[in-house]
């Protein structure tokens, strides 16, 4: 859309490979269809869960019998997304931007195939090319993965309630899923194989795993999932889950009625004809590497998005990368994208927002008696009422001694973590230091102001 | 020293027990004198100041209690199913409230005696500069000497006694947060929010200096399902920037408060059933108007209880229009050694986070070696209006009158915060604007958020401007997706070029 208001002719390729479970959707990418949206909207649903619960607290009376309906969570879900979709289109459009639905891969130097659902192929060429294929869900690779599990592609559009769920994986996408999951009244389980949100402050990642443990939701720590198996067909069906540890032998069985899994994303970077135009990607990751204005080796041809290497899977990361990109190529623009101090939500029942270095990461780069990190416990106001857990709520700041007592880290864990967040990120990118911080007051009685 | 203590603090609110307790980590002798006049309709509270009981703390639970009232609405459409009708009972909400600021008093009381900070139930009074008369309930009088003394014992609603049954029929905030019953006596509330038999108004004069309180406590009212209506002379949110104001309160009239705008009442009177009849005059039409309401609110302004501090006895200086004790920046009164903070203090916002930061920060000068004065500036606060109004720095007004408009942008966006879709909500009124300097830096100058948790979006950008945040800075800061705050991040649109604000898609 940027590079349209410069004139420039562009045409935006988009194709969704349906999922092993045979589900697909429309324009917009991950974060519409598959990711942020439908996500925050459902954990929005569990959040009003607890509301409702709260709400009796504070004066209001209804029956005691609260139940939760999947189909129309998921139907005013789809709705607004296909409202995006839509919008999108029309935006598209509204700025000459050809759009065609098909799948695209290179065939040659500065030449495209399209081919669209019904397989009619067509030939493009163009003088600059952008990737943004982003990545889609993994499968662990065993017996009845494809068959019978879903994926975060097919979890936000189910067609009828999970019920009883495994969600494999301790990423935030599992953790996320998992927790709203269980605010609607489902009986979820999370098998871990390692650790909780690799990469993530580990103070904070456990903080989040007790919390929703203690709220309901069951851990099976370090084992993995070797076999997947149906006892029962249906919607949903009964499913056997066949699991080893991965410290001994132990070997385990479970039922479920779900099995959603969640161990991360891998790079559509495979089957894009990358080699016939000599794209270098990460063999490993399939990830491309990229220079700081997000060009591939090849000097016509740039990235962004999820597929890059060693950048943050991120749609407001992807977003401001890809203007700033269009910006440069077509505007004279000459600023490059951010990286550093990109804030971040994991918007689990405890929401935890992060924007900068974890303390482990600050530790090993600065050396711990050159960091001070500062702590607290706090109790958010509309939890008093309800009597909700009184010692959760937390936030810690890890400052750089050497620099001022600069703000390198900031970590908070409760309510409205996001929005708490933001504007902290932005204090950070003006270099805020302790004392700064110490002297600006809060605004009372909100969270953010401790 | 001669004197009982090295500091005596009257008035153990927050500018009060911040102050007296920092005090007491210096190792000094120190002592609060606390007291609550009941209102004139009896009520009184504990130790903790306006903010713990009467104010911030009760205020914010009920607006949750609204709050959650929408969540109700909105749960449905999320798919759960929640039999109708809906009932709230004040008297759970109010109980629950109050047992929440009991325990705050008696957190206060444990702090108090934990520092070792002397504490006393009694109504203080200068008897001479050094010396404080502290006057129990019963009548006893002690005498208390100090070298130091801080007065912080804030304010109080005014009544507009000029109309007559103002002070026999009306209540004020200090009694609505402590009503055992419905301000509308037994309310049976639908969701629909009409209810004739429960009225409320709650009437706001040109000079109220705690209107957003007022406004605070109409939207809750009406979002618990009282039928509530506002009276207001003039503006409202006098001082603060007046599109957002507007907004504010465009939004509490779709959302079922009614107003009377550029209306003042003349009389109250008592019927036989017990309701109030409010007799008021509309300067647009010029007509008399009389209707019937079960309760009167008055949120006219507040004042400090000055008179019975007998201030001329030792010389202490005050603003013989507001009452308000005349201080310097280092928080001195006219006499060397009394000291003010707080809401008593003349000038300076009526704010809790203002006044304890103000008595710590003094309490660090008298006895901690520090020199750090209180910075005014930039403040942030929040409104917390059925949909919240978070601010930091300059409205628009005042950046136009200090800059001039040529030399200001402003970069404004109408939004939808995602939670909103779903449930199906009005977002008309979900706005924000960066007020910047046009100049090359672009700093900015003043930042306003209208919408859901309005609070936790400003705080974060308030330190943010504390460190001179630019525009162009804030634009390289990434979004948090999805949220409400990341539109800030992206604002981009001046008003100036006259385009469409309205934020749209990703």
């Amino acid at each position: 859309q940027e590079a349209a208001k410069y004139e420039k002719k562009v045409m935006v390729l988009d194709f969704v490979t349906p999922t092993p479970l045979g589900n697909s959707w429309g324009l917009g990418g991950t974060c519409v269809n598959v990711g942020c949206i439908p996500k925050k909207l459902m954990h929005q649903a569990a959040l009003l869960g607890q509301a409702l619960q709260d709400s009796r607290k504070f004066g209001w009376q209804f029956t005691e019998e609260v139940q939760h309906n999947w189909m129309t969570m998921t139907e005013s879900v789809q709705n607004y997304i296909g409202s995006l979709n839509w919008g999108y289109r029309v935006a598209l459009r509204e700025k000459k931007v050809t759009y065609e639905n098909a799948y695209g891969e290179f065939v040659g130097p500065h030449t495209v195939k399209a081919t669209n659902r019904r397989g009619v192929e067509k030939l493009y060429t163009a003088e600059r090319f952008l990737i943004a294929t982003g990545e889609r869900p993994r499968y662990l690779g065993i017996p009845g993965d494809k068959e019978y599990c879903i994926s975060s592609d097919d979890l936000f559009s189910l067609p009828y309630c999970p019920g009883k769920t495994l969600v494999v994986g301790a990423s935030y996408v599992a953790l996320e899923c998992a927790g709203f999951l269980a605010g609607l009244g489902l009986d979820v389980t999370v098998m871990v194989r390692s650790i909780l949100l690799r990469g993530f402050d580990q103070d904070m990642a456990n903080k989040i795993g007790e919390y929703m443990e203690e709220h309901g939701i069951n851990f099976i720590r370090e084992f993995v999932p070797i076999k997947v198996e149906q006892i029962e067909e249906g919607t949903p069906g009964r499913l056997k889950v066949v699991a080893k540890s991965t410290t001994g032998n132990q070997i385990i069985e479970g039922e479920y009625n779900t099995v959603l899994l969640a161990i991360g994303r891998d790079a559509c970077t495979r089957k894009i004809g990358l080699d016939k135009v000599g794209v270098k990607i990460n063999e490993k990751t399939g990830k491309i590497p990229v220079n700081d204005e997000e060009q591939t080796n090849v000097p016509y041809i740039y990235a962004v998005g999820d597929i890059l290497e060693d950048k943050l899977e991120l749609t407001p990361v992807a977003i401001q990368a890809g203007r700033l990109l269009a910006q440069r190529l077509y505007a004279g623009a000459t600023s490059k994208c951010d990286y550093v101090n990109v804030p971040t939500t994991v918007f689990t029942p405890l929401e935890y927002g992060v924007c900068g270095y974890s303390e482990e990461t600050a530790v090993e780069k600065f050396g711990e008696e050159n960091i001070e990190v500062y702590h607290s416990h706090f109790w958010p106001l509309e939890w008093t009422v309800p009597s909700r857990d009184n010692n959760k709520c937390y936030a810690k700041i890890i400052c750089n001694i050497q620099d001022n007592e600069r703000v390198i880290g900031f970590h908070v864990l409760g309510p409205n973590a996001g929005e708490v967040t933001q504007g902290f990120a932005a204090a950070i990118k003006c270099g805020l230091t302790k004392e700064q911080l110490d002297s600006t007051l809060g605004i009372h009685p909100v969270c953010a102001e401790v | 020293g001669k004197n009982d203590y090295d500091l005596l603090v009257i008035g153990g609110g927050s500018g009060g027990l911040a102050c007296a307790k920092e005090a007491a980590q210096f190792g000094r002798k120190v002592a609060v004198l606390d007291y609550v006049e009941p209102s004139p309709q009896g009520t009184k509270w504990g130790l903790g100041g306006t903010c713990v009981n009467v104010g911030c703390i009760p205020k914010k639970l009920m607006h949750q209690s609204a709050l959650l009232g929408s969540a109700l609405k909105d749960a449905p459409h999320y798919g759960w199913n929640i039999a109708q009708p809906v009932h709230h009972t004040w008297s759970v909400m109010a109980q629950a409230v109050q047992n929440y600021v009991k325990s705050l008093n008696w957190g206060h009381r444990v702090q108090l005696q934990d520092k070792k900070v002397k504490y006393f139930n009694m109504k203080g009074s200068f008897s001479d500069p050094h010396t404080i008369c502290g006057l129990t309930k019963a009548g006893k009088e002690i005498f208390v000497t100090a070298e130091n003394i801080v007065i912080a014992t804030g304010g109080r609603p005014k009544y507009p006694t000029h109309i007559a049954g103002a002070l026999e029929y009306g209540i004020t905030s200090d009694d609505l947060f402590w009503l055992k019953e419905s301000p509308g006596k037994t309310p049976l509330v639908y969701y629909s929010f009409i209810s004739h038999l429960y009225e409320i108004i709650v009437h706001i004069s040109l000079t109220d200096a705690s209107q957003d309180v007022s406004l605070e406590c109409a939207g809750f009212l009406t979002g618990i399902g009282l039928d509530t209506t506002v009276m207001m002379r003039s503006i409202p949110l006098r001082g603060f920037d007046q599109q957002m104001a507007f907004l504010v309160t465009e939004h509490m009239e779709s959302y079922g408060t009614k107003f009377l705008k550029r209306c003042f009442p003349t009389k109250v009177e008592q019927l036989e059933s017990k309701r109030l009849q409010v007799t008021w005059k509309n300067t647009d039409l010029g007509t008399e108007e009389t209707e019937s309401f079960d309760t009167v609110m008055w949120a006219v302004g507040r004042a400090p209880d000055t008179e019975t501090l007998n201030l001329e006895a030792v010389g202490v200086k005050t603003n013989s229009e507001t009452g308000k004790i005349i201080v310097d920046a280092s928080e001195a009164t006219s006499v060397p050694h009394i000291y003010a903070v707080g809401d008593i203090t003349e000038g300076r916002p009526e704010l809790t986070p203002t006044a304890i930061a103000a008595g710590k920060l003094l309490a660090q000068r008298l006895f901690g070696q520090s020199s750090e004065l209180m910075d005014y500036d930039n403040v942030p606060t929040t409104v917390f209006t059925p949909l919240e109004y978070g601010c930091v720095g300059l409205s628009e007004e005042a950046a136009v009158q200090c800059y001039g408009s040529d030399n200001i942008e402003v970069y404004h966006a109408y939004y939808k915060p995602l939670e909103f879709t779903v449930a199906e909500r009005d977002a008309t009124q979900c706005y924000m604007k960066m007020v910047c300097l046009r100049e090359r830096e672009q700093r900015i100058l003043g930042l306003h958020f209208i919408g859901p948790n309005a609070g936790e979006v400003i705080q974060g950008f308030a330190l943010g401007i504390k460190c001179g945040a630019t525009y162009p800075q804030l634009m390289k800061t990434i979004g948090i997706h999805p949220t409400c705050a990341e539109e800030i991040t992206k604002l981009h649109i001046t008003k100036r070029s006259g385009l469409d604000a309205t934020v749209t898609g990703c």
